[in-house]
Parts: structure tokens; C-alpha cells; sequence
């Protein structure tokens, strides 16, 4: 992947291939600028690939065909609707749910949203407006609106960087229930060791700009995982070992 | 008394405040009413004719909303269209400001040569007066969108249409109440500019008829009319600003329950 032209051209991303199934937990980690969101960008189509291609499916990704749900680490909520109407505007875009949106007199849409909104623990919250909410409740809120229309790809751009210690953990904790609930494809990308090992069953460490992906390893404790775990020594030395691996590729 | 109360206290006794000032030193400097009428008589003058000042208020409103009301309709329609695209916007910008830059009572005497004296012309002028504000503040409303705001419905797959809808026109709103109130004064200075040079109806054909006749008091009645209505118009907008743009100044007006 190659930015801009001419001189001022910057290739973000050696050629790559990453390779997911579905139901996968996967995280990318690596040094800042190495392209884990320009990965992103590309699979939500944001941006096309300067050559090569994003296959979904074994199609060509397109966001129309693909059920795509993204958080960012900015939670951008629309800051003129209620906390619930930001969730629902998913179900107001995406197909198939766009098409009852509006007719959609029952309120099934709306215990939808309550639902979501109580199991991230913010019931009560629906009718405030962003500006009211703290940062992680804002966090929270963005969960459920990347989650509401039961997309097939979850991407995650480092949706809790900038939270503090105790929310983050609580929030991973969340996301984690979330995720075994409904076994959504998640691909996650985080400066955060912990969090990646924590979250995933398998992390790609990226090489320093132009990126490539120098390691593929599975995460083997096996899931819901205790919160306490990240500081079992089985845990800590799998971190350690990615640290290792990334402070070798940012000095070479 | 809390401090809302306590400025529009402060604003209603400057408002009384400036007209005894004016009251007391046309007694004092013994002005002559035929060069500064007092507030007094100003005000006799509006209740005795005011039967015979009534349609032409209802003249001068109707041709300033109906002026408004289209230029706010071409107004949102450029807005947008130079809001959304990059091109239109490099390629309109010059012309809209030029086309800003014309001082509109040049405009009045082509109104009136093609359509005659009377109502047109003054619908007209109310019109094109209050366009450019209108077009700049949705375009700048639409164009300075946080990209984020847009992305997180691009990753949705929505289609421009979508986003303009949701994100866009929502954002720009602030701004087009900010300009819908400079636009509606700007109206009524466009409908009672082209009443004043070529109508028969309207206050501002009141104001010129009376000077010709040196009935001094009338004119500033005249003004002293369109002034309210000026304010009355603005305190609607302000209101409806309030009501639909509430989030960007985080105000008491959403009920939170």
C-alpha cells in the first residue's frame, strides 16, 4: 500500500497477506506507523489498496456485501442524538435492517439497542446526550453501535487507548463476554500487549514501516478468561516475548 | 434573580432608557420636530394611523418572508451542492463572491425593468440579498464535517446520499440558523430598499412618501415599525435555533429526564 506520489510517496505496507476465518480473534500489534490502520482502512474500504487485493468470502470486499461494525479509538458519536439513536443509526444504514427501520412501529429495534446497552452497563443512559457521558461510557456506547447490526467483521482500532487502567480492564472484560456471545470475526489493533493477549486467540506482530507481518502465533488459554490471568507467569512470558520481538523490529 | 433575569432586565431598561434620553433632550436642545420628532409624538403618530399603516406592514412582511422563503430555498440548494463537492466549491466561489460583492440597491432598477414596480421587485431583492449568507454558512457547515463523523457511516457502506442526510445537513445546522438570522434582516432591508424606489405599497414607499412631505414623524414611525418586526422575525428564528440546535451549545432546552 503506497501513499501519496512522486517524492512525498510513502509505502505504509510492504506486500502482506493475512489470512482470517471466521470466528477469529485476531490482533495486530506492532511499532506506531507500521500500517495496522491503514490494514484496517483497507479491509473496512475506507481506502482502496494501491495494488493487491481484500477478499471476503472469497470475494473482493466491498462494504455493500460485508456486514462491517468498526470502532475507533475516538468514539465519534454523533453529537446532535441521544446515546440511543447513535446506536441505531447502523440499523437505519445496513441491510436487511434498514428496510423495517422506518416502519418499525413495535419499538423491536429500540429493546434492541436496551438490551446491548444493559449488558455494557449503561442502562438508563439511552436518552442522554453524548457530551453528558464520560469517556469510557462513550467507549461503551461505541461497542454497542459497532455491535448492534450483528456484523460479520468487528474492527477495532485501538478502541480503549485512551481510557484509564481500571475501565480499560473492565471494558475487556466486556468486550470479551461480548465477543463469546456472538463469535463475530474481530480484528483488533492495539499498541497493548496485554490487551491483545488478553482478548485474542491469535496475534500478528507487524515489522516497522513499510509493514509486513513477521509473527503468526495462536493464544492458547482457552476463553472467558480471568482478568487476574494477565498476571499468571504463563501470560506474562508470551507478552514478554512479543515485547522482545517489536522492540527488535523498531532498532533494525 | 438569576442572571437571564437580570439581563433581560438590564436590556429592557436600556431599550427604555435610550427613548426617554432621546425624549428629554429634544425637550431640553428644544429640537424642531421637523428635524428629530420626540418618541412621544413618534408614538401618537403610530395609533392614529395606524389603520392606514396596516396593509402596508402586511405589504412590506409579505414581501420580505416570501423573498426569504425563496432565497432560502436557493440558498440551501447551493449550500450543499458547494458544500459537498470540492469542485463545485473551487469552481462557484468565485462567482458567489463576486455576485456577494454587488451592492444590491444596484440590482433594484434591473428588477424594475423587467418586472415593473410593485411587489416583484421587492421579492426579488429580499431574495438575492439573503442568498449568500445562507449558501456560505451551509457549505462551510457541510465542508468542515469531522471526516470521522463520515467514516464511521462509510464503514457501514452508506451511500453519499446517506451521509449527507445523517451527518452532514445535522452538523451544518448551527450554522444555518446562525445565517437564517442575519439573512431575515437582511430581507427586510431588501424589501423596504425596493418599495422605497420603485412601489406604491410597503412601508418603505410610507417612509419615502412621507419626507417628500415633511410629515418628519411618520418616517421615523415608519422605521420605528419595521424595527419591531425586524426583532419579532429575529426572536423566532432564535427560538426555532434553540429548539433544533440545542446540542451544539449544550443547552438547558433539551429536557433530560
Amino acid at each position: 500500500m503506497v501513499f501519496g506520489t512522486g517524492d512525498t510517496a510513502v509505502t505504509a505496507l510492504s506486500p502482506t497477506s493475512i489470512r482470517m476465518d471466521r470466528g477469529d480473534f485476531l490482533a495486530l500489534v506492532g511499532p506506531s506507523g507500521c500500517g495496522k490502520s491503514t490494514i484496517l482502512k483497507l479491509v473496512s474500504n475506507l481506502i482502496q489498496p494501491s495494488s493487491g487485493l481484500v477478499l471476503v468470502g472469497g470475494k473482493e470486499a466491498r462494504a455493500k456485501e460485508l456486514r462491517i461494525g468498526m470502532a475507533f479509538q475516538n468514539p465519534t458519536m454523533l453529537p446532535w442524538l441521544t446515546i440511543e439513536r447513535n446506536i441505531m443509526m447502523p440499523l437505519k444504514i445496513v441491510s436487511p435492517f434498514k428496510q423495517t427501520y422506518r416502519k418499525d412501529k413495535t419499538g423491536a429495534f429500540r429493546d434492541r439497542v436496551h438490551a446491548l446497552l444493559k449488558q455494557v452497563g449503561l442502562q438508563g443512559f439511552a436518552n442522554h446526550y453524548p457530551w453528558q457521558l464520560s469517556g469510557g461510557m462513550l467507549q461503551r456506547s461505541n461497542l454497542c453501535r459497532a455491535l448492534i447490526h450483528e456484523p460479520d467483521l468487528l474492527l477495532l482500532d485501538e478502541p480503549f487507548g485512551a481510557l484509564d487502567q481500571f475501565t480499560r480492564e473492565e471494558l475487556w472484560q466486556i468486550m470479551q463476554d461480548l465477543y463469546l456471545d456472538r463469535k463475530p470475526t474481530v480484528l483488533l489493533v492495539t499498541h497493548d500487549l496485554r490487551e491483545a493477549g488478553y482478548l485474542a486467540n491469535r496475534i500478528c506482530v507487524m515489522s516497522a514501516r513499510p509493514g509486513r507481518i513477521i509473527s503468526d502465533e495462536p493464544v492458547t488459554i482457552p476463553q472467558p478468561r480471568e482478568i487476574g490471568m494477565i498476571y499468571s507467569p504463563e501470560f506474562v512470558e508470551m507478552t514478554q516475548g512479543l515485547r522482545e520481538l517489536i522492540a527488535q523490529v523498531r532498532s533494525t | 434573580m438569576t442572571d437571564s433575569q437580570r439581563i433581560r432586565l438590564l436590556s429592557t431598561s436600556l431599550i427604555i432608557g435610550f427613548f426617554l434620553m432621546w425624549e428629554v433632550l429634544c425637550i431640553i436642545l428644544n429640537v424642531s420636530d421637523l428635524v428629530l420628532p420626540r418618541p412621544s409624538e413618534i408614538l401618537v403618530t403610530m395609533w392614529t394611523r395606524f389603520p392606514v399603516l396596516w396593509p402596508h406592514i402586511l405589504q412590506t412582511l409579505y414581501s420580505t418572508l416570501f423573498g426569504f422563503s425563496l432565497g432560502v430555498m436557493i440558498g440551501v440548494t447551493l449550500g450543499v451542492i458547494v458544500g459537498t463537492s470540492k469542485i463545485a466549491y473551487a469552481v462557484a466561489y468565485p462567482l458567489l463572491v463576486g455576485f456577494s460583492s454587488i451592492p444590491k440597491v444596484a440590482v433594484v432598477p434591473i428588477f424594475v425593468l423587467w418586472f415593473g414596480s410593485g411587489t416583484t421587485p421587492a421579492v426579488l431583492t429580499a431574495m438575492v440579498i439573503c442568498v449568500f449568507p445562507i449558501v456560505v454558512n451551509i457549505a462551510t457547515g457541510l465542508a468542515t464535517t469531522e471526516p470521522e463523523l463520515e467514516d464511521v457511516l462509510k464503514t457501514l457502506g452508506a451511500s453519499k446520499t446517506e451521509i449527507l442526510w445523517n451527518v452532514g445537513l445535522p452538523r451544518a445546522m448551527p450554522y444555518f440558523f446562525a445565517s437564517l438570522k442575519v439573512a431575515i434582516t437582511l430581507s427586510f432591508v431588501g424589501a423596504v430598499l425596493s418599495e422605497t424606489v420603485a412601489s406604491n405599497m410597503g412601508i418603505g414607499n410610507v417612509m419615502m412618501t412621507a419626507s417628500s412631505n415633511f410629515q418628519v414623524s411618520l418616517v421615523f414611525a415608519g422605521l420605528i415599525i419595521l424595527a419591531l418586526m425586524g426583532v419579532a422575525l429575529y426572536a423566532v428564528f432564535s427560538m426555532l435555533e434553540r429548539r433544533v440546535t440545542g446540542w451544539a451549545t449544550r443547552g438547558n432546552d433539551i429536557a433530560i429526564t
